[in-house]
């Protein structure tokens, strides 16, 4: 057995599909840790061939890896829409994807799609095919607004502080709504893990989100444990926030299991029915990012794209409001320079949007990588052209407790002008009602702007 | 250049007066003022110098002999990571203890202490050099009121932090502190970040520990960052157990 390719009269052989899918990826420096990257140009190229010829009902049969993801994975595999293409080549899909008319009939089928397929038809796509077939596959989903609609770009206010401090944490969130920013979450990174700080932290966002009348939700991304006893302790959790990998293993190293996943979402939905405001059921938040199930020494030989596409399969199974991989976050050893972070970005907004979640995208490099503030620009731009559901705001485009660089406020206002993007609906019609948004423009704010919502702002801290 | 305070608009709409208060808060970039939508170009610029700096601090090698360290006397180990060019690329050779560096722990180092702690450089040797002096004596003098044993504190040069697991077999140390650089952001490069486990063994990852991370003086500061450390000790003891099994006490 094996998958054979002749490249300009010369043969390959690949013993397994591990092996083929690992050497058929775009070069990142984490296949070269694992030792599974393919050794030449040609033997890359090769493997593409060889994998382009595959079938969909192969990869089906044939799992990367066995574990407790496998299973449910394959548990909530739709057969049914499955049957009509799992005699497709990667090639044929790759080819449908791109023709706007048989795309669309695949956007209705993405349950049919399993993670192994996803990730094998990015390894034969160019960047190019990779924004123009993702820009055909919206996923739209409700929380307190509705995010992925067509046009729609949205923002996640990051205002992260080194020290928890409440107070900084308005002061940013106040920042990015005047950028417009805000509508896809007002989402915290906590310093601290401890119970009694989250739900202090969930308590001041809630309030802001009440005190300005803001149609967003909030998200403490704490240990899922940690955001759940803050829920029991009666603070108001919005969305269940969670990292994920792909394997049950290296989830597991980040001390989370489906199980956990599955009774947290429960909690969270239960805990709704009591608040106003909510238009919709997704209320879960999950990031992801090539390389953390290698970092967690849990990848089974498989290559970070693969597993990237199974930890996007995991996020599916719980029914998730936002995903967005952390796309430069890991550093130079998964993802070596502005390049491999660029190619890793678009893969892995495709991969989400085929599997059917609501992919944004942390736009980011860290100071150890060799990249910078153009690289992040570049992401941006070509995210927005793919429709991406939503990117990060961070104040001056710099995390000062996280210490790495992501899009800033400005970034995100100006791409949403530059491609005529907007707002999540609710949150325009937010933002008109302020006077900050007028015609589908943002409105530059004044200093009187800035006071006004400071003052409005000030209740949520008891001042 | 284009500098918002020089800005007569921003000065008469109250905008500067706002920064400037926020200023006193956070380390945020907030309240920047905008060329259109985008950055100004006194922004923009500031971004491109304070990144050229963490780019360099990231170049920059640990030194026993740098006048921070050189009082605390501690000896030094090294990972199989042999140059800083392959401690960036592979943080698998950083998890591993090198050749000498068996000998030297068992000869020089303490075996069993109740608590070990050890300093790494991690992606930053600025953080080490400001923040571990002081860090280190608190710490020590913490555990003498808990009245445990203080393993003999040491660097481990091109340091990862699955490193522990190796120091755990090599001198059995009940609970582990690792004080690391942390990768510089552009508001410092002095930030710390202390990893605790529970008898580390081959197998631990990251699940079986914990973390008081952001040690820098507008973060969280030494005092209260060695507090926190020992508080997290304490509750170890108590659970014979790290990681997620073992939540931070409620702020001290």
């Amino acid at each position: 057995m094996g998958y054979r390719a002749t490249l300009r009269g010369e043969r390959f052989h690949f013993a397994d599909l591990p092996e083929l899918l690992a050497k058929a990826n775009e070069p990142k420096s984490g296949d070269e840790l694992a030792g599974i990257a393919a050794r030449s140009l040609r033997e890359r190229v090769a493997a593409k061939l060889a994998l382009a010829e595959v079938t969909l009902g192969e990869l089906a049969e044939r799992p990367v890896v066995e574990d407790e993801l496998e299973a449910s994975l394959l548990a909530a595999h739709d057969r049914e829409a499955f049957a009509a293409i799992a005699s497709s080549s990667v090639g044929e899909l790759r080819d449908a994807l791109l023709d706007p008319s048989s795309r669309a009939e695949l956007a209705l089928r993405r349950a049919a799609i399993l993670p192994s397929m996803a990730a094998a038809v990015a390894k034969i796509m160019g960047d190019k095919d990779l924004i123009v077939a993702a820009a055909g596959l919206r996923t739209v989903t409700r929380c307190r607004n509705t995010l992925g609609e067509p046009g729609v770009f949205g923002v996640r206010i990051q205002p992260n502080h080194p020290a928890d401090d409440p107070e900084a944490m308005l002061l940013a969130v106040l920042d990015g709504l005047l950028h417009g920013c805000g509508d896809a979450v007002i989402g915290v990174n906590p310093v601290g893990d401890s119970v009694a700080g989250v739900a202090t932290q969930l308590g001041v966002l809630q309030r802001v989100i009440e005190v300005l009348g803001l149609p967003t939700q909030a998200c403490v991304l704490a240990q899922v444990g940690s955001q759940l006893a803050a829920l029991e302790r009666g603070a108001p959790v919005d969305l269940l926030f969670a990292s994920l990998a792909g394997t049950t293993d290296a989830t597991a190293s980040f001390g989370l299991s489906e199980a956990m996943l599955r009774d947290g979402r429960e909690q969270v939905l239960a805990s709704h029915r009591s608040r106003p405001g909510f238009v919709g059921e997704q209320v879960v938040y999950v990031e992801t990012g090539q390389g953390s199930a290698l970092s967690a020494g849990a990848h089974h030989g498989v290559d970070q794209l693969t597993l990237e596409a199974r930890a996007q399969g995991y996020a599916r199974l719980v029914d998730p409001f936002l995903v967005n991989s952390v796309v430069g976050f890991i550093g130079p050893e998964y993802l070596a320079d502005g390049r491999q972070i660029r190619r890793a970005g678009l893969e892995d907004h495709f991969m989400g949007k085929l599997l059917g979640i609501p992919m944004g995208m942390d736009v980011c490099y860290t100071n150890h990588v060799d990249a910078d503030q153009n690289d992040a620009d570049d992401l941006l731009v070509l995210l927005a052209a793919a429709g991406c559901n939503y990117v990060m705001g961070v104040p001056g485009a710099d995390d000062v407790m996280l210490s790495y660089q992501s899009t800033s406020y400005h970034d995100a206002a100006s791409v949403r002008e530059l491609f005529g993007l907007r707002p999540a609906p609710e949150f325009e019609a937010w933002l008109a009602g302020r006077g900050l948004w007028r015609d589908g423009r943002l409105v530059a704010s004044s200093g009187s702007d800035l006071r006004a919502l400071y003052d409005a702002s000030r209740p949520a801290l008891g001042r | 250049m284009s500098d918002l305070e020089a800005d007569p608009v921003a000065t008469a709409t109250g905008w500067l007066e706002l920064r400037r208060a926020a200023a006193v808060v956070t380390p945020a970039r907030v309240f920047l003022g905008s060329a259109g939508l985008s950055h100004r170009s006194a922004d923009a610029l500031a971004l491109r110098a304070d990144h050229a700096a963490a780019r360099d601090a990231v170049a920059s090698v640990l030194d026993l002999g740098h006048p921070a360290l050189a009082p605390l006397g501690l000896f030094e180990v090294c990972t199989e990571a042999g140059d800083h060019a392959v401690h960036l690329r592979r943080p698998d050779l950083g998890r591993r203890l090198g050749p000498d560096a068996r000998a030297r722990l068992t000869a020089e180092g303490t075996v069993g202490a109740d608590l070990q702690v050890v300093v790494g450089d991690g992606l930053s040797v600025a953080a080490v050099y400001a923040q571990v002096p002081a860090l280190l004596v608190e710490l020590e003098r913490l555990t003498g009121l808990q009245g445990w044993t203080w393993g003999r504190p040491f660097a481990v040069r091109h340091c990862r932090v699955g490193v522990l697991n190796d120091l755990g077999v090599v001198l059995d140390p009940r609970v582990v502190v690792l004080l690391v650089g942390e990768r510089p952001g552009l508001a410092t490069a002095e930030s710390l970040s202390a990893y605790l486990a529970w008898r580390p063994r081959p197998g631990c990852t990251d699940a079986d520990r914990n973390l008081v991370s952001n040690i820098h003086d507008r973060g969280t500061p030494v005092e209260l960052a060695a507090r926190r450390i020992v508080a997290l000790a304490e509750a170890m003891v108590a659970a014979q157990a790290s990681g997620s099994e073992v939540r931070e006490p409620d702020q001290l």
